[in-house]
């Protein structure tokens, strides 16, 4: 039996008859990644000890008989901004290097009172900010299912974690897309909730309005799952919601016949065929499903990518000023003054596009140009939002591919950021709505090696289980592999 | 320089001066207004931090309820509209003391707008507008002296960082440095009486920033203003603007034009010194505050604080004026503090004497406390033992003379007062009989002065008094004295 290839149902079932302990399947993980991660490059560090002994713990608590938690003896991967106690916590950033943190997250402490393994930390883009996980300050991370390309970003570790199956299934963090769009380039299940569902207690921020902790894993079993265990309220984050949490994994089972899914026709406009076929094929398996598929029209969607670039700089730039060497994080060597040590902290400590985005966010906040930028967005983030409600008049879901384009080759659009920022243009109008999105396989390219296509559901604020039900129908019609 | 010559006052008196304050008010809530950790003051630094007020990446705020309660009661007492919702914003800069690098402040959706408090200008009561009312984090502290390294280094004690501050901003209304003077005196009596802070100047609990401005004496058109900082009492206070606003006039006496810029005070120098001009002013690119949701004060929780607030130091003046019958002066002075207000009203009650009560603490009490170097707060004296010694007064068991001495006495030892006219046989002398022996012997003494007395010269009844008083060490009750020499002396 592979032990890197299960779902976590069939974990619980083998733990269940000791057919394995969890401390085999910890270690079958880290003897895969030892192996494979080489060539991805999905960790930055690794928590053997704390995921052998949580091990442990799981393994004498089946032997006195008690009954599997929701998590329980399950490995997971954490992406690299979220805090884990006791372990590095760099975001990929030379700024916080060499940073141990004092604390747990919220959804990284609520999967391991669920039993789950942490396995180790995984790559990302710089705090978060990037498409392809090239802004990593210490190495890219490789997409699993061609090694030149890149795994989108900007919890790409994590997205190849799962796809090379260095983890069953991960955390990540999604502002702009960073969930869905990586899920969609390496052929996994990745899922951000709505605003507020899951807490942010401990992800490091980029942008607050629109950060989000989600899941990633290779079945929607999975995802909904885990997302079960991290939703909810935490008093420790003022913007999480009291909206009562349902049982996912059995949500998800509801048929969907008759379910009305919309397509807007806005995500269409200019798509390549290799994108194209592959959703127009997802779309026809629903209409067999028995849903009522609808063309739909998002109009301001074409403000979408200005908007949120305007919005999470802004807060970006306000977020990481406390990365100012005063307290902790890298501080630069020689200098004199105050001044200087800012200066040069900040300058040796943030990456170049940690940079960009801080001076972009500076400058759209500063006095006369605030009205001009900072509030027109929010302006037109609230038309985005109201595209939205009027459309889930009709509709029940909305269906569009998740990004316009499959994995790019590594470099090819680092020294074009607006072409990066482009790479989000599926996915940013819903973070900025608030509502939730999941990116499932949906076919593949005819490139050699094939290239996985996503597909985005998108769905009424804190409607996560109809995403996963209308996700688990299409999953459950015909499998991932091909649409 | 020309602004160390003294101003002719006619020239002065050719402008009016514009001030408005800032008055940051340091709560006194038991945690700090975004996490749990003690607002305790003079611990050792860094003592009272985490993951919130240290600013650690990924940490949340999470509102305190007590801050916006003390606030909302505040904005209240000072007559504001408390707005149903209002929003925390981020004000952006760097110090090394201003751990996230922003402070949560509000800007333009505050707590609380257009109050006002009442100030006693001189002649007639004003009313100086309160602009708004606002919550805010403090920030920590910068220690550059004091320390053997302090040439090249500067410590940081976050202790203070996140303790809730209320910021109230009034309209530029004030006229003169006395008016301001007056002004804050007023608001501190207030925020003391609702028991929000405990306004000490020193331990930085109540700070004060002014604007100032002059303008042509009856000019609509308001003039160039500087923001004076570092008023860190309120003598300084006074003697800031003062100067300030002599500045301007000799600026722009000269034919120059008032330059929009921070000025600091200098104690040492008294003087205020231009520290930041405008073109090098801050921008504190403020947005809303995207980890707090907007703050909402419903209004059953508005009523709720109004049901809180005490009567206030203008009703109670009011009252002691007339209820107990006193003078506006000394119904003032003893409204102008919670402390003072308390001690006299349970000395009141308890000797069922005010007038007298008001004379002792206002008088007598005041004079010895200050000489103890102590305040009300912490007098020796209790009001209860107070009213006692009030009670031995009124029912003519001692004189005033001897209960200054007992009061005094009480001070030092703590004994109340009967125990001490027992201990030491200090009892004022009413009983007749005693009295009319003394006056009988002081009177064969002295024949001739008590002929002049029958003869018509009354006025030596005076000296008698006091000789009979000499004679019993002060203990006779010289009301009683007075009646029994009138009978004696009379012509038989």
């Amino acid at each position: 039996m592979d032990l890197c290839a299960l779902t976590i149902s069939e974990i619980h079932s083998g733990l269940g008859r000791k057919q394995f302990s969890a401390e085999e399947l910890a270690r079958a993980h880290f003897e895969r990644i030892e192996r494979e991660d080489s060539a991805v490059r999905a960790y930055l560090s690794l928590s053997p000890e704390r995921a052998l002994a949580q091990a442990k713990k799981v393994d004498a608590a089946i032997a006195r008989g008690e009954p599997l938690a929701p998590l329980a003896g399950v490995p997971i991967a954490v992406k690299d901004v979220l805090l884990t106690r006791g372990l590095p916590t760099t975001c990929a950033s030379k700024m916080l290097a060499h940073f141990i943190a004092p604390y747990d997250a919220t959804a990284v402490e609520r999967v391991e009172a669920a039993g789950a393994l942490v396995l180790g930390k995984t790559n990302c883009d710089e705090f978060a900010m990037g498409s392809s996980t090239e802004n990593s300050a210490f190495a890219p991370t490789r997409n699993p299912s061609d090694l030149t390309r890149v795994p989108g970003g900007s919890s790409g570790g994590s997205a190849a974690a799962v796809a090379a199956r260095l983890a069953p299934i991960a955390l990540g963090s999604d502002t702009g897309g960073s969930i869905r769009q990586p899920a969609a380039l390496c052929g996994v299940v990745g899922m951000m909730g709505t605003y507020g569902r899951v807490s942010r207690y401990g992800l490091v921020a980029f942008a607050s309005s629109l950060d989000h902790v989600g899941p990633f894993g290779r079945s929607v079993g999975d995802v909904a799952r885990l997302l079960g265990v991290i939703a909810g309220r935490d008093p420790k984050d003022s913007t999480s919601a009291g909206v009562p949490v349902p049982d996912y994994p059995a949500a998800m089972e509801a048929d969907v016949r008759g379910l009305k899914i919309g397509v807007p026709k806005e995500y269409f406009n200019g798509l390549s065929a290799a994108i194209g076929d592959n959703i127009e094929r997802g779309i026809d398996r629903f209409r067999k499903l028995g849903c009522a598929v609808k063309p739909i029209s998002l109009p301001h969607t074409d403000f979408a990518i200005a908007c949120y670039y305007i919005i999470c700089t802004a807060e970006a730039s306000s977020n990481l000023a406390r990365y100012d060497g005063v307290r902790f994080g890298y501080r630069a060597p020689g200098f004199s003054g105050l001044r200087e040590m800012y200066q040069k902290t900040r300058d040796g400590g943030f990456g170049p596009e940690v940079k960009r985005r801080i001076m972009l966010g500076t400058y759209v906040l500063s006095s006369g140009y605030y009205d001009a930028y900072y509030l027109k967005a929010q302006r037109v983030r609230t038309l985005i939002a109201r595209d939205f409600l009027e459309a889930f008049d009709d509709v029940d879901v909305i269906l569009t591919p998740t990004s316009p384009i499959p994995a790019f080759k590594l470099g090819e659009r680092m020294d074009d950021p607006l072409q990066m920022y482009l790479a989000d243009i599926y996915t940013v109008t819903a973070s900025l709505a608030g509502i939730p999105g999941i990116s499932i396989p949906c076919g593949s390219t005819r490139d050699n090696p094939p290239l996985p296509v996503g597909m985005q559901l998108l769905a009424r604020h804190f409607d996560e289980a109809r995403l996963l039900q209308a996700a688990r129908a299409f999953e459950r019609a015909g499998g991932f592999e091909a649409a | 320089m020309a602004q160390e010559t003294q101003l002719a006052p006619e020239v002065r008196s050719r402008y009016e001066a514009v001030i408005g304050l800032e008055v940051h008010v340091q709560l006194l809530t038991r945690s700090k207004i975004f996490c749990s950790c003690s607002t305790r003051f003079g611990d050792p630094p860094n003592s009272h931090v985490c993951a919130v007020c240290l600013g650690l990446p990924g940490a949340l705020p999470v509102l305190n309820r007590e801050a916006v309660s003390m606030a909302v009661k505040a904005a209240l007492a000072l007559n504001c509209a408390v707005n149903p919702q209002s929003r925390f914003a981020r004000k952006n800069y760097f110090y090394p003391d201003l751990p996230k690098g922003y402070q949560i402040s509000q800007y333009d959706e505050p707590l609380a707008e257009h109050g006002w408090l009442e100030i006693d200008s001189g002649e007639q009561m004003r009313r100086i507008h309160i602009t708004r009312v606002h919550l805010e984090e403090d920030a920590g502290k910068s220690l550059h002296e004091g320390f053997a390294d302090s040439e090249e280094k500067s410590y940081i004690d976050l202790n203070r960082a996140g303790v809730p501050l209320i910021e109230i901003v009034s309209e530029p209304d004030l006229r003169s440095p006395e008016e301001a003077y007056e002004y804050l005196t007023q608001l501190k009596t207030v925020i003391l009486y609702l028991g929000v802070s405990d306004c000490n100047m020193e331990e930085g609990s109540l700070r004060v920033d002014a604007n100032v401005s002059v303008r042509p004496s009856g000019a609509e058109k308001l003039g160039t203003k500087t923001e004076v900082k570092n008023l860190n009492s309120f003598r300084y206070l006074q003697k800031a603007l003062a100067y300030e606003v002599e500045r301007q006039i000799v600026v722009l006496e000269a034919g120059g034009g008032i330059e929009q810029e921070t000025r600091l005070w200098d104690s040492r120098a008294q003087k205020t010194l231009g520290m930041r001009s405008k073109e090098f002013a801050h921008d504190y690119r403020y947005f809303p505050e995207p980890d707090l949701l907007p703050l909402a004060v419903p209004e059953v929780w508005r009523e709720e604080v109004r049901r809180t607030i005490p009567e206030l130091p203008r009703a109670k003046e009011a009252r002691f004026e007339s209820e107990c019958a006193l003078p506006k002066q000394d119904a003032k002075l003893l409204a102008a503090s919670p402390a003072t207000a308390n001690f006299f009203e349970a000395a009141a009650k308890l000797s069922g004497e005010p007038k007298s009560s008001a004379n002792w603490i206002l008088n007598d009490l005041a004079f010895l406390l200050q000489e103890m170097g102590k305040s009300l707060e912490d007098s020796p004296v209790s009001a209860d033992q107070l009213a006692e010694l009030i009670v031995l007064y009124r029912d003519g068991k001692i004189s005033s003379k001897i209960g200054k001495e007992i009061l005094r006495t009480m001070a030092r030892t703590g004994k109340r007062a009967a125990d001490i006219i027992a201990e030491q046989g200090i009892e004022q002398i009413s009983d007749s009989g005693k009295i009319v022996a003394v006056v009988r012997d002081v009177i064969t003494a002295n024949p001739r002065q008590a002929e002049q007395f029958r003869s018509g010269k009354t006025a030596t009844l005076g000296w008698f008094v006091g000789q009979v008083m000499k004679a019993t060490n002060g203990q006779a009750n010289p009301q009683k004295v007075r009646e029994v020499l009138e009978k004696e002396l009379a012509p038989r």
